[in-house]
């Protein structure tokens, strides 16, 4: 079983986590086309790679983003959303 | 007739304590420590189980569970392993298998007609007439075959235990204890796991007649018993490799789930056996057997015999044979050149004629065919593998020791992502790129040497002190020198067969070829056509055999056919060690015992039970549901609804929030009032509703539905985690119960109970009101989902019961009744009211439901807003509308999920449907075409038999305002 870094409670095994999907940036509703939206809400990459991914340490509730080689399965980093620019 | 030695230092049994047990009806004497195979062999027993499909009679092969050879039932448990399983006193043993006994197994006429039943011969043979296969299987699942499962075993939970360590060693030989001892020496906290009840590895047997390896091993069990920072699991196998070094260690009692900082596999190798004629016959056996057999239980292996070998190995069992008495008459070495040097002088010292570049031919079975009684010995051509039988000549002799080769006992290795490499100089597959964290040491790497072998267990012990960030030296991994421990190819062709590589599945040489002819020359398909390495050893004896095979068959260098995947477990583990405990938690709420003895019929609701109706004396289910409803529309109900999603939202930036999350409006919201709340996902779908009532400015208290009220709080914190609003959030569905008090009764009962001004101006509906009934603290919304008069009463858990018990006492003059979830659900449809989840599906947008209202699109930004706005630029798909079945159902009522037709195409369908009490009606909601969605207009229901049923789309409620009284 895999081991995963939170960002709050450290290494816990995998089966705390709760996979929250893709992280994906949003596009500004006010201003992209309804194509952008359209790729933005229903378009995912599907190749594996490196990917962003939002992941929730589920007993402390702590969502956060984990940076994982999807081929690897190897996860390079872990951190808070907006907190990228700290670490 | 015993075969049992005088006491000797390091045997594992204990003479001091005798004990008896039977096999196949027979009784035996044995020591305590004796395994089940021993202590027959002890007796002179040599025939000691039946081959899997030609009933061959099978004796010792690897005596070490690397073949199934002996495997006995006890009429409880079955398939037990007799070479490593300890024999218990007053133990009544059979072998598997039989029919009739080991010895005169009525199946054995099967190896008469081998050449009738080749490798996948019932594929062929029984594939027509189809009708006729189960018949066939039938006999052919009872000659194959294993132990007979006992399904009356009863049920013994295993627990799971997890720990945890810097350095998890897999293996106790000679490189296994270095590296632990090393590691442990410099500060690590390791685990030491060996599947033998005693420590030591091949330290413990391999001696040559010589004092060194037991004298090491003596110091070694010292130093490790005195290390603190070791500890041991004997009688353990390290079943698997899972991710981030998690390793299950099995053993007979259970299995703890160990992770490690790193992990050394020092698992040593498996002696592979030489393949010639009969080398299955009992008394045929591996070398290292031999010599276990010898020191382990002090048993002479057989009294005069014959070493085959290809190695230096078998120049070492030939000594510890002699030492143990055993005459050698000949040792017959495959290689030309033969061995030089001191080994090879001192068995030639003791007279012992040495052939080089010869073969055992074949072994020839006894009278009886129960044992081995000579060994046919001719010339051995290594380049062309062929046997030159001109001069052959024979040796009467019980017993054939044989010593070709090893594989490596790298299944945790593959196991974890090692990529391994064909090594010519030891002719064994040895690790080339390991994964971090994962060393190998000794056998298992290649290194055969004694000293070389400690060395490289203490530098894998430096490897892995670096890996865990402590100080560790820089040590060169032993390279090989000298003869390879493995002959390349130890393969004797014989016209008559019965020359075995894969001894659980009884396949012998000309069945590789064969299958190769037809076709299936990959190593995945040939082990698949022929099952080698599929039987319950799982190739440990038999799968570097059969690549040599399919090597040669093909021309291939070794690396190049590749190996078949290792899967978990090393050896077959027990279901009952791996099953859980068939726990399901249940959640109850805070009532639950009232609901039991009030007679609550209870249904699973996620992880909730809640009471689906309250069984009363002499009443059908249907009537017992239909007196609840009537009760809630002419009087008063009083149901649980603690099940509810309850989350608190505060701070300064909760309405913010709200105003985000929900489609609605909450900035404006009054304090004392609550609003429906509509969730969407991004792409403007449903994904849940409620009520969100604001307390005070800075508390909003929030209801989501039953089965989504963790996943609608997992969204509220990811979302604040992208929002940083100044808000926090607390999941109260647990810490707060809630009732549902409804029907036209309602406030004459709370006005019994509380101080509030009930009246529809005092407290309308959508109003929230905070009082106290009976000293408990209560939170009461006025909804309005299953009757026009109904309010929703929240409290701490704590409180609850008690004030159920109050609303209760308040309520029944009155003609107050609890109910349930089927009511509810009547109740609730009769006032048009959807549930998301059930009228909604994954695709409904709000539109769909006509929930325009509860949309507010002015808003700058809701979850869901943009993907909304390119949907209003489309036509409406379908429509949800409450409908009326047109006339009374006189036979089949339409059910859920029923289509709507319209001509004759699908124009909808049902999502929920129900006999209303209330009105007399069959009433129910649809998804319909919106071209058919204006009330008054009739469409059609295609029923599940086909037959058609008119309905009318209706307006809601179902009921009025004077129909409830």
């Amino acid at each position: 079983m895999k081991l995963l870094d939170c960002p709050i409670n450290g290494t816990r095994p995998i089966s705390e986590f709760v996979f929250g999907g893709e992280f994906r940036t949003m596009p500004d509703p006010g201003q992209c086309s309804d194509k952008a939206w359209a790729d933005y809400v229903y378009n995912r990459n599907g190749a594996p790679g490196v990917k962003m991914e939002w992941w929730l340490h589920s007993p402390s509730g702590t969502w956060f983003i984990a940076e994982r080689n999807t081929l690897t399965d190897e996860v390079l980093r872990s951190f808070l959303p907006g907190k990228e620019v700290a670490e | 007739m015993s075969t049992r030695l005088p006491q000797q230092a390091g045997e594992w049994i204990d003479r001091e304590q005798p004990l008896r047990f039977s096999f196949e009806g027979r009784e035996y004497a044995a020591f305590e420590g004796d395994t089940i195979t021993s202590a027959l062999w002890a007796n002179g027993e040599k025939a000691l189980g039946r081959s899997f499909k030609y009933h061959r009679p099978r004796g010792i092969l690897s005596f070490a569970n690397h073949d199934i050879n002996v495997m006995v039932t006890d009429g409880v448990d079955t398939n037990i392993r007799g070479d490593v399983v300890k024999v218990r006193d007053g133990m009544q043993l059979h072998a598997v298998n039989t029919s009739g006994g080991v010895k005169k197994d009525r199946n054995r006429y099967l190896d008469a007609i081998s050449a009738l039943l080749p490798v996948g011969f019932y594929y062929k043979a029984f594939h027509t007439p189809r009708q006729l296969f189960p018949f066939w299987e039938n006999i052919v699942r009872k000659a194959a075959g294993l132990g007979i499962v006992n399904f009356s075993f009863p049920r013994i939970t295993k627990p799971k235990l997890h720990r945890f360590c810097n350095l998890l060693v897999v293996g106790a030989g000679p490189a296994g204890m270095a590296a632990a001892l090393a590691a442990a020496e410099a500060g690590l906290q390791v685990f030491l796991v060996d599947e033998n009840s005693e420590l030591g590895g091949s330290l413990g047997y391999d001696h040559a007649a010589g004092s060194e390896s037991r004298m090491l091993l003596a110091d070694y069990l010292h130093r490790i018993s005195n290390q603190p920072n070791i500890t041991v699991f004997r009688e353990a196998y390290a079943g698997a490799y899972y991710t981030d070094h998690l390793v299950p260690v099995v053993q007979s009692s259970g299995i703890t789930k160990v992770r490690a900082g790193s992990v050394i596999v020092a698992s040593g190798a498996f002696e592979q056996p030489p393949v010639f004629r009969n080398n299955d016959l009992p008394g045929v056996m591996l070398g290292s057997a031999a010599q276990r057999l010898i020191r382990r239980y002090a048993i002479r292996p057989f009294e005069q015999g014959v070493v085959l070998t290809a190695n230096t190995y078998g120049y070492r069992v030939a000594l510890d044979l002699i030492a143990a008495g055993v005459k050698i008459l000949a040792v017959v070495d495959l290689r030309a050149g033969g061995e030089s040097g001191n080994l090879h002088d001192q068995v030639a010292a003791h007279g012992i004629a040495i052939h080089r570049g010869s073969c055992v031919y074949e072994a020839k079975p006894a009278a009886d065919k129960l044992s081995v009684a000579a060994a046919v010995i001719c010339a051995y051509d290594e380049q062309t593998n062929s046997a030159d039988t001109r001069n052959a000549f024979e040796i009467p002799c019980d017993g054939i020791a044989m010593s070709a080769g090893w594989a490596g006992a790298s299944g945790l290795l593959y196991q974890a992502g090692t990529k391994m490499r064909y090594d010519d100089s030891v002719q064994q597959f040895i690790p080339d790129n390991l994964p971090e964290g994962v060393f190998a040491a000794g056998k298992v790497n290649g290194v055969f040497d004694l000293q070389a072998r400690i060395d490289d267990g203490v530098r894998a012990a430096h490897l892995a002190l670096r890996h865990l960030g402590k100080p560790a030296q820089d040590i060169r991994a032993p390279v090989h020198t000298g003869s390879s421990p493995s002959h390349p190819y130890p393969f004797v062709p014989h016209a008559k067969g019965k020359n075995f590589v894969d001894f659980d599945e009884d396949l012998s040489l000309k069945d590789f070829s064969n299958a190769a002819q037809e076709g299936f020359n990959n190593i995945e398909l040939m082990k698949r056509f022929t099952t080698v390495g599929m039987g319950p050893s799982q190739g440990k004896h038999s799968n570097m055999n059969a690549i040599r095979i399919l090597a040669k068959i093909r021309g291939l260098p070794v690396d190049k056919v590749g190996t078949t995947t290792s899967r978990p477990f090393f050896h077959p583990t027990p279901i009952g060690h791996l099953a859980g405990r068939s726990f399901h938690p249940h959640r109850q709420t805070a009532m639950h015992t009232w609901h039991k003895n009030t007679g609550a019929v209870f249904t699973a609701v996620g992880a909730w039970l809640r009471p689906a109706y309250y069984q009363t004396a002499g009443r059908s289910k249907a009537e017992n549901i239909q007196q609840e409803v009537l009760a809630v529309r002419h009087h008063a109900g009083l149901i649980d609804s603690s099940t509810l999603g309850k989350i608190e939202i505060c701070g300064p930036d909760a309405a913010v929030f709200l105003e985000r999350f929900y489609t609605g409006s909450f900035a404006s919201q009054p304090a004392g009032h609550s609003r429906y709340a509509l969730l969407l996902d991004e792409s403007g779908v449903i994904v849940d509703d409620g009520v969100v009532a604001r307390l005070s400015p800075e508390l909003f208290y929030a209801t989501t539905s039953t089965a989504n009220a963790a996943a609608v709080f997992r969204e509220m914190q990811r979302w604040q985690q992208i929002w940083q609003l100044d808000i926090g959030l607390v999941n109260v569905t647990g810490a707060y119960a809630a009732m549902n008090l409804a029907g036209p009764q309602a406030q004459a009962i709370l006005s019994k109970l509380c101080p509030l001004d009930l009246c529809d101006t005092g407290f309308p509906v959508g109003a929230v009101r905070e009082t106290q009934i009976q000293g408990m603290a209560v939170r009461i919304i006025r909804v309005a989902f299953v009757a026009n008069l109904a309010y929703e009463i929240h409290t701490s858990a704590s409180d609850a019961q008690p004030l159920w018990q109050a609303i209760t006492a308040a309520g029944s003059p009155l003609g107050l009744r609890p109910f349930g979830t089927e009511a509810q659900r009547l109740l609730r449809l009769e006032m048009g009211h959807l549930i998301v989840g059930h009228d909604t599906d994954g695709l409904t947008n709000p539109y769909e439901i006509g929930a325009e209202w509860a949309i507010k699109m002015e808003k700058d930004f809701f979850i869901g807003k943009r993907s909304l706005q390119i949907i209003q630029k489309k036509a409406l798909k379908k429509r949800l509308v409450p409908f009326m079945l047109a006339n009374p159902v006189s036979s089949e009522m339409p059910q859920e999920c029923n289509l709507v037709i319209a001509g004759n195409e699908i124009a909808g369908r049902i999502t929920s449907i129900a006999v209303s009490p209330s009105c007399s009606q069959t009433i129910g909601l649809a998804f319909v075409a919106p071209e058919l969605g204006t009330p008054g207009t009739h469409f059609r229901i295609r029923t599940d038999s086909g037959a058609m049923v008119e309905a009318v789309v209706m307006t809601i409620p179902f009921i009025s305002a004077k129909e409830e009284s």
